[in-house]
């Protein structure tokens, strides 16, 4: 009897939470993998291909995947850069007022994503928008940011790079402290120089929180979708479309559950892939 | 907490003093320039929300006087005070909710052992490397047309307390405890649910504020799944209620930086105060179990 008390404790700690995790995940993530299955013309389930073979003819996915993957190559990268090129300088000896640039850096991670895209829209605007302001101030001639599709793209991973930044030094920063300070103590010794010191010691040691930041960066890029719906709308044209906006689209303005289940798995394989390749670039421990 | 006390101090370092003055210069110039420019927004958002929409248009750098003004055309155009009200509902029951949901589950994970212990961690764990997009219209399905919950606070809240990055926290928070006061306290008599709940919690308490800070935060800023489930004026959220806004052609941009201000300089000057819980719960997501 004691035993079995002992046995069952556990799941009564597990148990509620257990219970939302198998309804509200665990459920809807074998459902939407059977509704991309489903053939939408007839009632009830019928096993087809056909959404899967519309996704790999749909010439919206493959601008909305384009546009994604632009984001993935340029923005990321990016602000990974910065992000590392931001922790390094917190942790640096040499800077004082430290408690001020945290506070700049790290403040937009406060910031809701509706609300730094309302600030993004209102100061990029073509004709008052602070930026134009600024650069006719400078004497430079005003940018139709929104309307236009690479400045409107420019101004969608400007507004990424300002939210994420700081979000992304914190983890660095964490990993850049978890290193001792006898393997620079030891480097110093041999005389590595600072830029030695930062290639060969400080870079390989940070790659866990690089890889981790990195496929975060990813996941939420595959998942991008209130800024381009807020700050260009996706256009002009379909010039900010992404897999976010266009999922949205599909299953929440024209309800093709099964097809936009379809792009959402799309999105599932697509990040397994590129995880896989970020762990074989630079998970090899 | 091990991590904010690593990221507060500093790594000493052998320096050489002349060498270091000309790169320490030029760093301050350059994090200067940066976080100017990373303050300018948020800077101007509270100038704007207190500017008429003529003054935003011409070019306004300080603070105006329509503050009042700009709240009421904000309160008008969608029902604001309501919004917020909602926001606080939903972000105060799932913060609360979730803790309890995860630091129970995190518990028995690292306190016990039991059958499909393995399994039911691995399969949670597994859960974290998928995009929350492909459970989005099953969940919907789920909430609009088996549980008619549309428009109502559970909506909102019930999906996100599967809440896997959470579990992960807690079961590091706790491994921390030592099985030693545990067991004394079971010695004395105390049950399971006790030990939880007066031993291993109050020990764990930075990690819970630093989780805490960070779901509610979640909350406060979800966008895409109350738009979903939330069609109704008085059932916004403060991000839903601005979203409508910022999509429309004929807008009151004073109104619609007020709504930004008013969501956003609260967790500013928060962010003053708990920075450490802050930082701490962000890198703490990153930390190896």
């Amino acid at each position: 009897m004691l035993r079995l008390r002992q046995n069952l404790t556990p799941y009564g700690f597990l148990l509620p939470y257990l219970l939302i995790f198998l309804l509200f995940w665990a459920y809807p993530l074998i459902r939407s993998l059977l509704d991309s299955f489903d053939d939408s013309r007839t009632l009830g389930f019928a096993f087809s291909f056909t959404n899967w073979t519309r996704l790999f003819a749909d010439p919206f996915f493959f601008t909305a995947l384009k546009n994604t993957l632009l984001i993935m190559v340029v923005q990321v990268p990016v602000m990974l850069a910065l992000s590392l090129g931001l922790a390094v300088a917190l942790n640096s000896d040499m800077l004082k007022a430290k408690g001020f640039y945290r506070f700049a850096f790290f403040a937009p991670l406060v910031v809701g994503t509706t609300a730094y895209s309302a600030i993004f829209r209102l100061i990029f605007s073509t004709q008052y928008g602070a930026v134009n302001q600024g650069l006719n101030g400078l004497g430079l001639p005003s940018v139709d940011w929104l309307n236009q599709a690479t400045p409107a793209m420019t101004v969608i991973m400007l507004a990424m790079t300002w939210r994420w930044t700081g979000y992304n030094a914190i983890i660095m920063l964490a990993g850049l402290q978890s290193i001792g300070s006898e393997v620079y103590e030891a480097a110093a010794i041999d005389g590595a120089s600072k830029w030695t010191t930062f290639w060969k010691i400080t870079l390989p040691l940070m790659r866990p929180s690089i890889l981790f930041t990195l496929v975060l960066s990813v996941f939420g890029t595959l998942q991008l979708f209130t800024e381009p719906a807020l700050i260009t709308a996706g256009g002009p044209g379909n010039a900010t479309m992404t897999i976010g906006t266009y999922l949205y689209q599909q299953g929440f303005r024209s309800f093709n559950f099964g097809y936009a289940s379809t792009i959402a798995y799309g999105v599932a394989i697509l990040g397994a892939i590129v995880s896989w390749i970020q762990l074989k670039l630079l998970g090899r421990d | 907490m091990g991590i904010q006390s690593k990221i507060t101090a500093s790594t000493p370092r052998p320096r050489q003093r002349t060498q270091n003055v000309l790169p320490a210069v030029g760093l301050h110039l350059l994090l200067t320039l940066g976080a100017f420019l990373f303050l300018a927004p948020l800077y101007l958002m509270m100038v704007y929300a207190t500017q008429p929409d003529n003054g935003i248009y011409s070019g306004a750098v300080w603070f105006g006087t329509e503050a009042v003004q700009n709240f009421q055309n904000l309160q008008a155009d969608t029902n604001f005070l309501r919004a917020m009200l909602n926001s606080v509902g939903i972000a105060v029951l799932y913060t609360t909710i979730s803790l309890l949901l995860t630091s129970m589950a995190g518990f028995a994970f690292t306190k016990y052992d039991f059958a499909g212990k393995n399994f039911w961690f691995g399969i949670i764990l597994a859960t974290l490397a998928i995009p929350a997009f492909v459970t989005i219209i099953p969940q919907y399905i789920l909430m609009a047309s088996n549980f008619k919950l549309t428009n109502t606070y559970w909506a909102v809240i019930l999906p996100g307390l599967a809440n896997t990055m959470g579990i992960f926290y807690m079961r590091q928070s706790f491994q921390s405890v030592h099985n030693d006061l545990l067991n004394a306290a079971r010695i004395d008599g105390a049950s399971e649910w006790r030990v939880y709940w007066q031993i291993a919690l109050p020990v764990v308490r930075p990690a819970l504020a630093a989780l805490a800070i960070l779901l509610f935060l979640s909350s406060w800023n979800d966008y895409l799944w109350p738009l979903l489930v939330l069609n109704n004026k008085d059932a916004y959220t403060i991000p839903v209620a601005l979203g409508t806004l910022v999509g429309l052609n004929r807008v009151s941009w004073g109104g619609i930086m007020m709504g930004t201000a008013i969501s956003t300089v609260p967790f500013l000057i928060l962010f003053v105060a708990a920075q450490r819980h802050i930082v701490a719960g962000v890198a703490g997501g990153s930390v190896k179990g």
